[in-house]
């Protein structure tokens, strides 16, 4: 028999997300996470500027709209002064891999006890698409009309990658929202990393490629085939640092 | 008296006694000593210290640990205030309360290690974008500090906004004997986050800008009414009143009290509040007065600017505002007095 899925209770309003947009997901998947973890009365969100920040109005839970980058370091003094409450870092690629890699690296770099979400839709989406760290080679946006060249703007950028492989820190993992399969899987990465942070282990990063069909001109299946035959091949699946490996 | 205590050490000493406990910032001279005296002080009372990445880092910290209630500050200089000023905006927009300590240095840019009062009009007009104002403390002596210091967070948590303590690099680095208040007690502001959603913090995009606009001008309002603090002296007779904050508001002092002596009737005001400036306390001076004087450390004179809006308001037609700007340093006593020798020759032309 099939298994009724429940909203979770602090998933209560409407998203303002694009048809066939990644972020919905992303949310609803932490939302329940935290639910079965008993946390989503034990909560706080930094949320970054951008598509993320229509977290904003998605979620009945203590949040703080941090400046364009600066959740890194919103996150470190929201934890640093409860130690006992989860803190979720909520940002996008442009957010959390452009204007704040300095307040991303280093809250990594200490080990900070806290999860980040990094949903990397390879562009910046609320502006209407510009380049962003992790747009692919070649890929066309509003600031590379004629495609992404990479001898000039340099190669994407993979995050979870210098992270896990550079940084003392408890978990990172990359993750997407293409298959049923890879939605599951992805909801256990989020749940590895917030159990990362409620045993005090550190520092935990999940990134989510996150289909963007309104700034990708594609369909929302089209933009999903890209993720699978694009950007998976370029930024692989898995966990890149495990808590068993600690 | 207390013991000699350094002006840096005494607000941070002053900060944990008023329940301070996040504490986030970057080196920078001449306001280092702060940093340095909470790396363990904050430990020792169960605070938080952290050695932030950036003087950007360094704020949104702050902001972090105001937004869940507890007493947080930073405290820089010159350019690291510089980069902290879309902080000090984003929380003015979100109202936390939150303390920015400021310890002066000259300059334009990287500017000087020298210490000065150039960021006045920065300081005194909110400073990063939109329409804000922070409360802007002045103190001209080490106890002084220590007193704004609790004064700081008090205001900021009454009025929900930035409190900054705008000192100057000698005054950070200077010693005087000192007495501390005694240690508050420590309690997070209800309104902070606390996990459980109590308190319901409307995001940037669901909020009503022109509402909240009414209610700052309000808010404005009434720490203009309530909040001005100055000093005074020999008002009631002066013929020329000498405005200045800080330690040339102190070289002041003494320049008017041997100008006295030598029979010229002169008095001053010294700010403490820089925001809202003391408006009230030109209307305790002389009716007859012939001129206001501003005594700063900056190149291009900025305070002069509010004087003469305050006699304006005043509806002192064609009163003559004077400044001496120093430049940076602490202009000596005997200077300042010369110089009213050259304003009250024709020497020195007024700039209003």
């Amino acid at each position: 028999m099939a298994k009724a899925r429940k909203t979770p209770a602090i998933l209560s309003n409407h998203m303002m997300f694009c048809p066939g947009c990644g972020h919905g997901v992303v949310i609803r998947l932490i939302a329940e996470c935290l639910e079965e973890l008993g946390q989503d009365k034990n909560i706080m969100f930094g949320i970054g500027v951008g598509c993320c920040a229509l977290l904003n109005i998605g979620l009945e839970a203590d949040k703080f709209n941090a400046l364009h980058g600066r959740c890194g370091a919103v996150c470190t003094a929201m934890k640093r002064v409860n130690p006992n409450t989860t803190v979720i870092s909520y940002q996008g690629d442009g957010d959390a891999y452009s204007i704040g890699i300095a307040e991303s690296l280093n809250a990594a770099y200490r080990n900070e006890n806290f999860t980040v979400i990094a949903v990397n839709n390879t562009n910046y989406g609320m502006t209407g698409g510009q380049m962003s760290a992790t747009t692919m080679p070649g890929q066309k946006t509003a600031t590379t009309p004629l495609g992404r060249d990479c001898e000039i703007t340099g190669l994407p950028l993979k995050f979870p990658e210098m992270v896990s492989s550079q940084f003392n820190v408890a978990y990172v993992a990359r993750g997407t929202v293409t298959t049923p399969g890879n939605v599951n899987k992805l909801k256990g990465y989020i749940k590895n990393a917030l159990e990362a942070q409620l045993k005090g282990e550190g520092y935990s990063l999940v990134e989510v490629l996150s289909p963007c069909p309104t700034n990708w001109g594609m369909t929302p299946l089209k933009a999903i085939e890209r993720i699978e035959q694009e950007l998976i091949p370029y930024y692989p699946l898995g966990e890149f640092k495990t808590r068993e490996a600690r | 008296m207390g013991d000699m205590v350094k002006g840096n050490n005494a607000m941070a000493e002053a900060a944990v006694r008023a329940g301070a406990r996040l504490f986030a910032g970057y080196p920078i001279t001449p306001s280092t000593e702060i940093m340095e005296y909470l790396s363990t002080r904050m430990e020792e009372v169960g605070g938080t210290f952290i050695q932030a990445e950036s003087e950007i880092a360094g704020i949104n910290m702050v902001i972090g640990g105001a937004a869940c209630g507890v007493r947080s500050f930073t405290a820089s200089s010159g350019p690291g205030i510089s980069l902290k000023q879309e902080g000090i905006s984003c929380a003015s927009g979100e109202e936390l309360a939150l303390v920015v300590i400021n310890v002066v240095r000259y300059g334009i840019g990287l500017g000087t290690l020298v210490t000065g009062q150039s960021d006045y009009l920065r300081e005194t007009r909110g400073g990063g974008n939109g329409d804000y104002r922070c409360i802007v403390l002045c103190p001209s002596s080490v106890q002084e500090s220590v007193d704004l210091v609790t004064l700081a967070f008090d205001l900021a948590e009454k009025y929900k906004m930035v409190s900054v303590i705008m000192t100057e690099g000698a005054l950070g680095q200077m010693m005087e004997p000192c007495d501390f208040p005694e240690f508050q007690e420590v309690k997070r502001q209800p309104w902070g986050f606390d996990g459980k959603y109590t308190n319901k913090r409307v995001s940037p995009i669901d909020r009503n800008a022109i509402e909240d606009a009414a209610a700052l001008v309000k808010k404005y309002a009434a720490i203009k009414e309530n909040e001005q603090r100055w000093e005074e002296a020999y008002l009631e007779d002066a013929d020329y009143v000498f405005v200045s904050f800080g330690l040339p508001g102190r070289s002041t002092m003494g320049a008017v009290e041997q100008l006295r002596a030598l029979g010229h009737k002169v008095g001053f005001i010294r700010p403490i509040t820089a925001w809202p400036f003391p408006e009230k306390a030109f209307e305790n001076v002389n009716p007859n007065v012939k001129g206001f004087i501003t005594v700063e450390t900056n190149s291009t004179g900025q305070m002069v600017d509010d004087v003469a809006l305050t006699v304006k308001r005043l509806k002192k037609a064609n009163m003559p505002v004077y400044c001496l700007p120093y430049i940076y340093g602490i202009p000596e006593m005997k200077k300042i007095k010369l110089d009213f020798l050259k304003i009250q020759a024709g020497e020195i032309k007024e700039v209003y």
